[in-house]
């Protein structure tokens, strides 16, 4: 399955990232061969509307699942237009880690807009 | 003439200033001055002025509308939206309105026309005659929408003022959008300030902003309560005059939480805010 994965250097031993629209990184997965390729996301230097622009780059990717940290409400709106289903890392430390715990069903999946640790209460706003 | 009631620091006494100076104007004046309350965020003016606001109008944006049947998901307008409102994901075609800016550049581009223009309202202005023949004016945006600047654009459009009548808009605090679209079109700024580090930071931030924009400005400086000789050697070395001085008072303070204006206050004030009047227009 191809999966979208945010991190913060494009590896797979790098510490994932805990947003989504600002994540450094879109790292896209295959599953089960583990390859990988990262695609820079314009979103984290936008002014606003970030995480419809990264959820922009990841559906024109055809992935089926989206993992991060957080995702806010114009993010989660997106991806799931998409029809991406998006899941929480959790307490995982590193891209592989979060990749296998995926692949094992461990993963919680989000059902609406997440306030995550990064949640600062500006998602989506442009000044 | 436009005079434009700022201050960058919020709470150093603007609406206070600004509804003063309306009510020693209309008192004096034949044709008693226009009143624009732009704080749309968080208007207060009404609570000083007493306006009864008869007239009203829903404000805001025209955001596109997609016609599902027509899009073929090209992407042409989610490439040319700066704000990323407007955005192309598989089959569907998604707009967030509280991103929309208005431009209409998604419309105009459209190759297959699917997309056309609906009002989305983002407030209301308000208006109607206030205390001493006043005409007063004011917006407030809805809970929850994110941009003012549309609600203060339209509000100020909205009245033309009469030849010779004297216009004053009390701004936001702040430098940002919403004080640059209050100050836009002014003759002149009148900057309140406090004589406080916080005060005198802001303060230079708003006449940068004022000077950026071209506006002459003088400076009042209010609940001044000993000597900060900070506040003055800025106002001296950046040509700001200061046209005003008001003191520390309880007295000003107890007014004010009852909605008291400074000229009802203390009366003597009605001539020195019309003094400052003159002096304002000797300096344009």
């Amino acid at each position: 399955m191809k999966i979208v994965l945010t991190t913060v250097s494009p590896n797979l031993e790098t510490d994932v990232d805990p947003r989504f629209g600002r994540a450094a990184n879109l790292l896209v997965i295959e599953t089960d061969t583990l390859e990988w390729k990262a695609e820079s996301n314009p979103g984290a230097s936008s002014s606003g509307g970030a995480g419809i622009l990264a959820a922009q780059i990841v559906a024109d990717q055809h992935v089926q699942a989206a993992i991060s940290g957080d995702f806010g409400p114009h993010a989660f709106e997106a991806l799931q237009a998409a029809g991406i289903s998006m899941y929480i890392y959790g307490d995982c430390q590193n891209a592989f880690q979060a990749i296998e715990r995926f692949k094992a069903g461990q993963l919680q999946q989000v059902g609406g807009p997440t306030r995550g640790e990064c949640d600062s209460g500006h998602h989506g706003q442009s000044p | 003439m436009i005079i434009t009631i700022a201050s960058g620091k919020g709470g150093t006494g603007k609406t206070t200033i600004a509804a003063s100076l309306a009510l020693s104007l209309a008192e004096e004046q034949s044709s008693p001055p226009l009143f624009l309350d732009c704080d749309v965020e968080a208007p207060n003016a009404h609570l000083f002025l007493h306006p009864k606001l008869d007239e009203r109008q829903d404000v805001g944006l025209l955001i596109p509308s997609v016609n599902e049947t027509k899009c073929t998901y090209c992407g042409k307008c989610a490439e040319v939206c700066q704000y990323h409102a407007i955005a192309v994901l598989g089959q569907k075609t998604l707009v967030f309105p509280q991103l929309c800016h208005g431009c209409g550049s998604c419309t105009a581009l459209c190759p297959e026309k699917a997309i056309k223009e609906i009002p989305d309202r983002m407030g209301v202005i308000e208006r109607g005659p206030a205390m001493v023949g006043i005409s007063f004016a004011h917006g407030v945006l809805d809970v929850g929408e994110p941009m003012a600047v549309p609600v203060i654009r339209q509000l100020i459009k909205w009245i033309v003022a009469q030849p010779g009548q004297v216009v004053i808009r009390d701004a936001p605090p702040g430098t940002s959008c919403t004080v640059v679209e209050s100050m836009r079109g002014s003759d002149f700024l009148l900057l309140v300030t406090e004589p406080t580090p916080f005060g005198l930071h802001d303060l230079r931030l708003a006449a940068q902003v004022g000077r950026k924009m071209g506006i002459p400005a003088g400076v009042i400086i209010n609940r001044e309560n000993g000597f900060y000789p900070a506040l003055d050697e800025f106002c001296t070395d950046h040509h700001l005059p200061v046209l005003l001085r008001i003191p520390f008072e309880r007295v000003i303070a107890e007014g004010v939480a009852q909605g008291k204006t400074l000229v009802e206050i203390h009366p003597e004030y009605a001539d020195r805010f019309l003094r400052m009047f003159t002096q304002i227009a000797s300096l344009l």
